[in-house]
């Protein structure tokens, strides 16, 4: 992202014709350096105490309320057998699968076993206590919303949204392009390397303005007092249950992006991509053509 | 970026340090979080989102924003008992047996006028019905249908004294039994006190409330969770602290660490 679009460190020119010459480009404001580091924190503690508030009640419906008659869409249960054997069982719209080890029945750190939806590793804190797991929710849930806050308002101003994040009508036509190339590997070098592709500005933008702001606002939507504000509001999600439904559903959409972005920074350069995260600088690589070979342009 | 075509014995070990941190950082943030939370001033920082909400949502929702009331066809099939569902004192018992003919709810503290309200007494007091939804800090939710007299037309008998800032509900069921047995309790501020659709209900679905879920009388606080909505009630104390009662925190969930603002 240049947020400047200026390079500190110009190729050198002294460098030897034929080798692959890099240089360090400024990449990453010093805001957006910390505004992506305190996301990391909370979504880690979101998740984590997230699931652990889910584990008091480890079924999902779809209505106004739990009770209205049909079955929840997901339930994890742990099934009791004579004798005193235990299952874990996911069911998913009436497919029940056994997660016997991972969900509804999982061992905890000391070989004990622990009959909860999400195993305790997975946890905030790592012993059930819903009391504990909505202390740290409500906090990091406020600091993920007044960072977002941060972020959209810093990103409006500098012009980071609308030059680094924004698809151009290139980008658009570039999209086919851009997914042969993330299928293969191919990473972009020199100075494609300095901007984002379009895959990956549809991506952020989709995180930044579609599941963000989903999961806020189906969070707010299982609120009883923030209900009262505007009576009736959250029929927009189909009732709160299906709110509660929805927020769990974009929390996973949420791990599969951050998964999805950690594989492509690992095979794209995990250590100049964290470098960059952290001093903002970012090694481009200019490719090597015969050109350059020639003349050794700077 | 570089394109790496064969792996080298150094991307290798890169890789291995990499699963191994990865599988550590979970571990690690666990512990570090539990480590943090046995401390004594960061559950005091934590619990500054609790503090957030509850000025945020204060200020958006006032005094009076009302809950979202349903229709008939909302309602669930049967409304779910939760908690304790049948108080095993014997008082509570005796008056069980009795219809709850001798009892009567106390109200003291800081108000002008005590009183003493026998259920008929209650019940010949302005009535509001509604169809509202409970929502059980656990997660699950059910709407039922309400009937009870409004908090505020008790409150406007009573006559609160000027310092009085809360209204403690005393109920007739416990946690834990013997000598570990803790009463049931509950508070709320007098802007919820005086709120509309603050009531003690003695009607649930068009029948007389039963025990499970609280016989004869029990509060509805439509804007909070399901554990302010204090079942067996006894007694509505009025205080300006509720720092004596209990172990101090405003209810007997509040004293195992629940937020005493149940609106989120």
């Amino acid at each position: 992202m240049p947020a400047s679009a200026t390079s500190e460190n110009p190729p050198n020119p002294a460098m030897q014709p034929g080798k692959p010459r890099s240089y360090l480009y400024f990449r990453h404001t010093l805001p957006v350096r910390i505004l992506h580091w305190i996301n990391v924190l909370s979504l880690t503690v979101l998740l984590m105490s997230g699931l652990m508030i889910f584990n008091a009640h480890p079924a999902l419906n779809w209505g106004k309320s739990s009770y209205n008659g049909k079955p929840p869409v997901l339930e994890i249960t742990t099934r009791e057998f004579g004798g005193g054997k235990q299952i874990g069982v996911l069911s998913v719209l009436g497919h029940e699968v056994e997660t016997t080890g991972w969900l509804g029945l999982s061992k905890r750190s000391d070989g004990s076993l622990s009959a909860v939806a999400f195993p305790p590793w997975m946890t905030i804190p790592g012993n059930y206590s819903l009391a504990e797991g909505r202390s740290w929710h409500f906090f990091f849930a406020w600091l993920l919303v007044l960072n977002g806050i941060a972020y959209v308002l810093y990103g409006f101003f500098s012009r980071h949204l609308q030059r680094d994040l924004l698809p151009t009508r290139l980008d658009w036509r570039s999209v086919g392009k851009s997914i042969r190339d993330h299928i293969r590997f191919k990473h972009p070098q020199g100075d494609e390397a300095k901007r984002y592709n379009v895959l990956q500005k549809l991506a952020y933008l989709a995180v930044i303005f579609g599941l963000l702001p989903i999961i806020i606002l189906a969070g707010w939507a299982m609120s009883p007092w923030l209900n009262s504000l505007w009576p009736g509001w959250v029929d927009l999600f189909g009732g709160r249950q299906s709110a509660r439904t929805v927020h769990f559903i974009v929390a996973w959409l949420l791990v599969g992006f951050v998964a999805i972005h950690v594989f492509e920074v690992i095979v794209s350069g995990l250590w100049n991509h964290l470098r960059s995260m952290i001093t903002g600088r970012y090694r481009i690589q200019e490719p090597v053509t015969p050109a350059a070979k020639e003349t050794g342009h700077a | 970026m570089r394109r790496q075509l064969g792996v080298s014995p150094q991307a290798l070990a890169k890789r291995r340090f990499l699963t191994r941190l990865l599988a550590g950082s979970s571990a690690a943030v666990l512990a570090g979080c539990d480590r943090l939370a046995n401390t004594a001033w960061f559950p005091g920082v934590l619990s500054a989102g609790e503090t957030l909400s509850k000025n945020v949502h204060h200020a958006l929702g006032g005094r009076v924003s009302m809950a979202q009331e349903f229709k008939p066809e909302d309602m669930s099939p049967s409304f779910r008992g939760n908690g304790n569902t049948d108080p095993d004192s014997a008082d509570y018992k005796a008056m069980a047996a009795n219809n709850f003919g001798d009892w009567k709810l106390v109200v003291d503290g800081l108000v002008e006028q005590p009183a003493s309200l026998s259920l008929a007494q209650l019940k010949a007091m302005p009535s509001r019905t509604q169809i509202t939804r409970h929502d059980c800090v656990e997660g699950w939710s059910a709407i039922g249908k309400w009937t009870g007299v409004p908090l505020a037309a008790i409150m406007a008998q009573v006559k609160p004294k000027t310092n009085a800032r809360f209204v403690v509900f005393h109920c007739a069921d416990n946690f834990g039994e013997g000598k570990d047995a803790t009463p049931y309790y509950e508070s709320i501020d007098m802007d919820d006190a005086n709120h509309p659709q603050t009531i003690l209900a003695y009607g649930l679905n068009d029948q007389t409330l039963p025990v499970t879920n609280g016989a004869p009388l029990r509060l509805r606080v439509e804007r909070q969770l399901g554990y302010k909505q204090a079942k067996y009630v006894m007694r509505l104390e009025l205080v300006e602290s509720f720092a004596a009662i209990g172990d101090g925190n405003g209810g007997y969930w509040e004293d195992q660490g629940y937020q005493w603002y149940a609106g989120i």
